[in-house]
């Protein structure tokens, strides 16, 4: 087997980002290459399979599958934009290497399409990437341009920590990688309460007034403590926080103004690329008050 | 907040009595068997889960530890039918928080595909497995996003298999779900 290289990864987009959040994936490539990761595209891939669990096991697994396959025939680990990608890919992933049982089923129905798990690659997260494989130091020697005033506040989203089993979280109830990324930008990052509680996106096509609810009390908190910026590295986390902003102070009478940026943007302007390189204009809730505090 | 409110239908019943033949008691070793789902037996009802619930807080009916309780005594109609099986946001706070290990989440993710062969599936489910059967992607990806994907600097999006993924789909039997929710 050939070795897999240092910083080289396959990127696997998702669904999300290319429908609507494509400042998170202009700004990620911008910051990565700089960064020296190279980006390999996938040829085709197909949904991860998360939306599909709680219909059909066996086609989340099937889908999932089928996307580690096509990375295992390029001989690259997996890097997702996307937490809910990330939890599906790496939870398979694991799940395929380790038992027995699911493998085969797994490889019975891929065999229909001429592939099979073999059980090779490895499945990351942008910000393992970032902080695992880049390194604080090198993204601290990449910053030209601290952004010292900033106090920022954290939205780590639920996959990347839990479920612990699977994510190997150093502490679940207290990640520290986002707001070590976040730190090395010189950014100040601020503790608020429930700091690691679910946007509730997932189910806001099911029931809206939920999601609303709990996104509304993460702005609350992110609010009472003074933080200029929310920091999020998913696209749905995103999508809930700063395409529904406006939604949620309509419903709940309440104005709360907070820009939402993808973490790719926030170092990006720590890497003196310009608000425009990062894809600020496809932001929903206006960032140009915090970006003239920084002369950007 | 402006009109909209928690509506669900099909709660867990709670105030109709319970009767004993409602009961099936083969239907916590049906889901015991479903891989994800084997420790449903180990739930001694501390409640943990729904105290660290964050739909929980917000919704008056979804209560993890209960539906895990009527799982184990075998109300499987009133489980299968219900709309509240449908809010978990799959968050796995559960999963961590739960002293006995009991993976609360992947039982929750059983009894909603049991539901689905019971026909009991929220619309927004059939139209993303319909879209990903088309598609090969969750959303429909308009042609003006992918336009602007060149201006924006970005590499072509590629397109799915969309052979493989209904190949897929047939097998594992989400084709006929799709098929039978739309007749």
């Amino acid at each position: 087997m050939l070795e897999i290289p240092e910083l080289r990864y396959l990127i696997f987009l998702g669904c999300v980002v290319p429908y609507r959040i494509s400042s998170y994936e202009i700004s990620a490539r911008k910051v990565l290459d700089k960064l020296g990761v190279e980006l390999v595209e996938m040829p085709e891939f197909n949904c991860c399979g998360f939306p599909l669990d709680p219909v059909n096991h066996d086609a989340m697994l099937t889908l999932a599958a089928r996307n580690l396959c096509l990375a295992e025939e390029q001989n690259l680990n997996i890097m997702t934009l996307c937490n809910g990608c990330f939890s599906v890919l790496n939870h398979v992933n694991k799940d395929l290497k380790e038992d027995k049982e699911i493998r085969e089923k797994v490889n019975g129905y891929l065999k229909e399409i001429g592939m099979e798990f073999k059980g090779t690659i490895t499945v990351k997260h942008l910000v393992h990437v970032l902080a695992e494989d880049v390194g604080l130091e090198k993204i601290k020697e990449a910053v030209q341009k601290p952004l010292n005033p900033l106090r920022v506040a954290q939205h780590i989203g639920c996959h990347i920590p839990r479920p612990a089993k699977y994510t190997g979280s150093d502490d679940p109830e207290n990640p520290a990688i986002l707001k070590d990324l976040i730190k090395a930008t010189g950014a100040e990052c601020l503790d608020y309460m429930d700091e690691t509680e679910c946007c509730g996106n997932p189910i806001i096509g099911v029931n809206s007034q939920i999601p609303l609810q709990l996104a509304r009390d993460k702005l609350n908190h992110v609010k009472a403590v003074g933080a200029q910026a929310l920091i999020t590295v998913c696209p749905f986390c995103h999508m809930m926080f700063d395409l529904h902003q406006s939604r949620i102070e309509r419903a709940f009478n309440e104005k709360f103004g907070i820009p939402v940026l993808h973490y790719t943007q926030l170092l990006g302007l720590a890497m003196s690329f310009s608000p425009h390189e990062l894809g600020f204009k496809e932001l929903r809730v206006d960032a140009t008050k915090l970006l003239n505090q920084l002369g950007s | 907040m402006s009109g909209e409110k928690e509506t669900q239908k099909k709660e867990l019943g709670e105030r109709s009595v319970i009767k004993a033949s409602e009961m099936d008691p083969s239907f916590k070793y049906k889901i015991s068997k479903i891989p994800g789902a084997e420790k449903i037996m180990l739930c001694f009802q501390c409640g943990t889960c729904t105290a660290d619930c964050p739909i929980a807080r917000f919704s008056d009916s979804y209560r993890p530890r209960k539906l895990l309780r009527m799982t184990q005594l075998g109300l499987k109609d009133r489980v299968l039918s219900s709309d509240v099986i449908w809010l978990c946001a799959a968050c796995f706070t559960c999963v961590d928080h739960c002293p006995q290990d009991v993976g609360i989440a992947s039982i929750i993710r059983a009894i909603r595909n049991l539901a689905v062969k019971e026909e009991n599936m929220p619309i927004v489910y059939r139209d993303l497995a319909s879209t990903i059967l088309k598609s090969g992607y969750a959303y429909k990806i308009s042609e003006l996003r992918l336009r602007k994907r060149k201006e924006q600097g970005l590499p072509l999006l590629p397109k799915a298999n969309i052979e493989s993924v209904a190949k897929l789909f047939n097998i594992t039997g989400v084709s006929k779900t799709i098929e039978k929710e739309r007749a």
